[in-house]
């Protein structure tokens, strides 16, 4: 069961909640405006929002420092923006032009961020396991005292990589705080039809693995969760798992009708879990004004907007790229 | 009649090795079981036991000889009622040596079983002294090979010395790099590559890993992307087939998708292609299935001194290597360059002997069979021009044209499988950049297009051999 060790407690101050508040909101609205885009044939390929998951990100992100590192899969606009990294540059991305932080080579899978430590973005299931162990790797033997925050989905929890990896970053005590981030789907197929135990948090404890779930609609408890799990890494005790229990209110990917769950289904967890709304709540039952809050949205929406026109001016690559970063110059 | 011990091999590759130490003296009675000799290889030290009861008649060879012939006698059992004389002339009864009659085994503990099998594993000790050792190289021993500029001194060394050499220098010049893979740290290497390592550089830096290739091949590249300089060592390439996800979608497209940002300078290095007699599972070459693919560099050493060279250029470069070793050159010698600022370029060829007639290209173990084709060929009033391709990508495709502008005809010689291999890769170079100077097609000579096959003589078949090579050079040169 998820904890509600933070739950309703509004133990977070003002300050912290409008920050969270907000960060959620941007990933948001920019996941919406992506939608847009894609709708618009602007954005193209594969394109995975994160709408409904925002706690997850937020809140892990409130519980790390500025050394500690993050990495995760393809679901990964949300990661991104909660690492700090510029809206404009990943909209960019999106549309694949030369403003896009990989220069529009890598798309909405593959974007990364060395100032902000953000190591991708890996659009093969479960492949940033074992990269998110070497990261931590790194971390420990540099000495450095970073954790690696490594993001996965419910579906990744059975591939065997991450297995490998859980036995190697408990056998080394490595830095590295594993998220999954069960939004009850792997693509079509539910956790119930693809896993034969569905405690994910426990899929560590062949290897010593402590593991907790976690209530990941809710961002207070993401943090409560996260600091401890960061401790635990960042104390020499080894790797860590929290299973954030989750829900994406979009398909998979754009191209997903998502037929195999019903509409009540989203629509329960959209009026009675959302993550944004909880925060909200919890800030109105604070004293914020309804306006300070109102004047955030549009903050927001004004970033987007400038994300989403920078994505659609900034030109496409020169051709002359098509031959540039394979190999180092 | 007596019975013979034989010099067991201790992996489908040995030769020879040293009789350490004897356990037995003569008279002494022994059973089956019991340890009668310890025997060394460059890899490892083995006991011998005997297999049947008997008492030993005469030792044929002394406590610390060097360079004893795998399946010479090293003993007499006697049988019960036998005495020393029944020992012949030669000190046995000069029973042939194509059927020996061994009473000797050796052991050894530990390895896994699937595991390839050098001198240190043990799957192979038993059954492998009743097999006739694999015949001994005809081809000449990695020749010189410092190279026309360097002018320090050299060392002569083995091949798997000249590669513990080059990352032991690295390691020493740069604090980021460190070597991974199973059996590399206490064991000291399955292939003893990585012979003193763990004493010099730590366990931080010479780190065993569980059997896990697909995760720590991950984990290294990972490690790479955070600006660490990871070798990866695979125990043999076969295996890396569990890891080419990360080899391929993580090392080698990493700075594309990043836009420049995000690079993986790795090393993932071990033997590739086939030893001898491990079968399909165990005997691939790889080359063309890496070369294959833009983001990486793919590296194919011959001599000690490219061993050595390329290794150290590969650990310090920028991008992912793949380095392909040969687990029969490991015992190989030749000079290699004492220089630790001497290394050789990755992506450039070298004409190894010079000849007016016909061009071969090989690399790797190849390049033996190459030259002893050349040889051959030589006898016949054929120059061959032989070179060494050392990098497989960037494949240095300007020495190729620049010998095919003077011989006019090209032979590729390569283990792998001929669909898709190197050696269409140069046939399409030689269309595309020499057309007008070929005077024949080219003809690739290549390894069987069929799974390794176990049996000795179809595994013979199956491989590249100096007579396939001469046939093609006679053919391309219209001669027969």
């Amino acid at each position: 069961m998820p904890s509600d060790a933070a739950a309703d407690t509004g133990s977070a101050t003002r300050e912290a909640l409008l920050s969270y508040y907000r960060d959620m909101l941007l990933i948001r609205r920019f996941e919406e405006k992506a939608g847009q885009l894609y709708g618009m044939g602007l954005i193209g390929g594969f394109c995975h929002l994160y709408i409904g998951q925002e706690a997850v990100v937020t809140g892990m992100q409130a519980a790390i420092g500025e050394g500690d590192s993050v990495i995760t899969a393809y679901r990964d606009h949300g990661h991104m923006l909660a690492c700090g990294m510029d809206p404009k540059g990943v909209m960019a991305e999106l549309t694949g032009r030369a403003g896009g932080y990989s220069r529009g080579k890598g798309g909405s899978m593959h974007m990364f961020s060395l100032e902000e430590r953000f190591y991708g973005g890996h659009g093969i299931v479960g492949a940033q396991v074992p990269l998110g162990t070497g990261i931590a790797f790194a971390h420990k033997y540099s000495g450095d005292g970073g954790v690696c925050l490594t993001y996965f989905g419910d579906g990744a929890t059975n591939q065997g990589q991450v297995y490998e990896s859980f036995n190697m970053a408990e056998l080394w005590d490595l830095p590295v705080v594993y998220v999954i981030e069960n939004n009850k789907y792997g693509m079509g197929t539910s956790v119930e039809r693809a896993s034969s135990t569905i405690d994910l948090h426990q899929r560590g404890a062949a290897h010593g693995i402590p593991g907790e779930a976690v209530d990941g609609m809710d961002v207070l408890a993401v943090r409560e969760a996260g600091e401890r799990a960061v401790t635990h890494a960042r104390n020499g005790d080894g790797p860590f798992i929290l299973e954030m229990v989750t829900y994406r209110y979009r398909g998979h990917s754009m191209s997903d009708p998502a037929k195999y769950r019903s509409r009540d289904e989203v629509q329960k967890m959209r009026e009675e879990r959302d993550p944004i709304e909880r925060v909200k709540a919890l800030l109105t039952a604070d004293g914020a004004e309804e306006d300070a809050l109102k004047e955030i949205d549009r903050e927001i929406r004004a970033i987007v907007n400038r994300a989403a026109e920078f994505a659609q001016n900034s030109p496409e690559p020169d051709p002359a790229e098509l031959y540039t970063d394979v190999l180092a110059a | 009649m007596p019975i013979e011990v034989l010099m067991p091999a201790l992996s489908p590759t040995m030769e020879e090795g040293t009789l350490a130490r004897w356990l037995v003296k003569e008279g002494d009675s022994v059973g089956p079981g019991d340890v009668i000799a310890e025997i060394e290889t460059d890899k490892a030290t083995m006991e011998v036991e005997a297999v049947e009861e008997g008492v030993v008649g005469k030792l044929a060879v002394a406590e610390g000889t060097e360079g004893v012939k795998v399946n010479a006698v090293i003993a007499w059992l006697l049988e019960e009622g036998e005495d020393a004389s029944a020992i012949g002339a030669d000190g046995g009864d000069s029973a042939p040596e194509s059927a020996p009659e061994n009473a000797g085994e050796s052991t050894a503990g530990g390895a896994e079983g699937s595991r390839p099998e050098s001198a240190s594993g043990p799957d192979t000790a038993g059954p492998a002294v009743a097999a006739p050792a694999p015949a001994a190289p005809t081809a000449p021993e990695t020749a010189d090979i410092a190279g026309p500029d360097y002018a320090g001194e050299t060392a002569e060394v083995t091949v798997r010395e000249a590669l513990r050499d080059a990352m032991a220098e690295e390691m020493r010049r740069d604090g980021r790099v460190f070597l991974m893979g199973e059996e590399v740290a206490e064991y000291q290497g399955a292939y003893k590559v990585s012979q003193g390592l763990l004493d010099e550089f730590g366990a931080k830096r010479v780190i065993d890993t569980p059997i896990t290739e697909h995760g720590f091949a991950g984990l290294g590249a990972g490690a790479a992307f955070a600006g660490l300089r990871p070798i990866v060592e695979f125990m043999t390439f076969n295996f890396a087939m569990q890891g080419i996800d990360h080899i391929i979608n993580s090392a080698a497209k990493t700075r594309y998708m990043s836009g420049g940002q995000v690079s993986a300078p790795i090393v993932f290095r071990g033997p590739n292609g086939a030893a001898a007699r491990v079968a399909a599972q165990h005997s691939q070459e790889y080359s063309s299935w890496y070369a294959h693919c833009p983001g990486l560099k793919v590296v194919a050493p011959w001599s000690a001194a490219d061993a050595k060279g390329l290794l150290k250029a590969a650990i310090r470069d920028d991008d992912p290597v793949i380095f392909l070793e040969n687990e029969i050159l490991y015992g190989r010698t030749g000079e290699a360059p004492t220089d630790p600022e001497r290394t050789v370029p990755i992506g450039k060829a070298k004409v190894v002997r010079e000849g007016a007639d016909v061009t071969i290209v090989s690399f790797s173990l190849m390049m033996e069979t190459a030259l002893a084709a050349a040889d051959i060929l030589e006898k016949d009033g054929i120059a061959a021009e032989v070179i060494d391709l050392r990098t497989i990508r960037p494949l240095d495709t300007a020495t190729i044209v620049a010998s095919l502008k003077k011989t006019n005809r090209l032979v590729s010689v390569e283990e792998g499988w001929p669909f898709a291999g190197i050696g269409a890769e140069l046939c399409a170079v030689a269309m595309e950049q020499a057309f007008d100077d070929l005077d024949a097609p080219v003809a690739r000579v290549c390894g069987a297009d069929v799974p390794m096959p176990y049996a000795a003589n179809l595994e013979k078949l199956a491989l590249p051999d100096a007579e396939r090579v001469v046939q093609a050079a006679r053919a391309v040169c219209y001669a027969d």
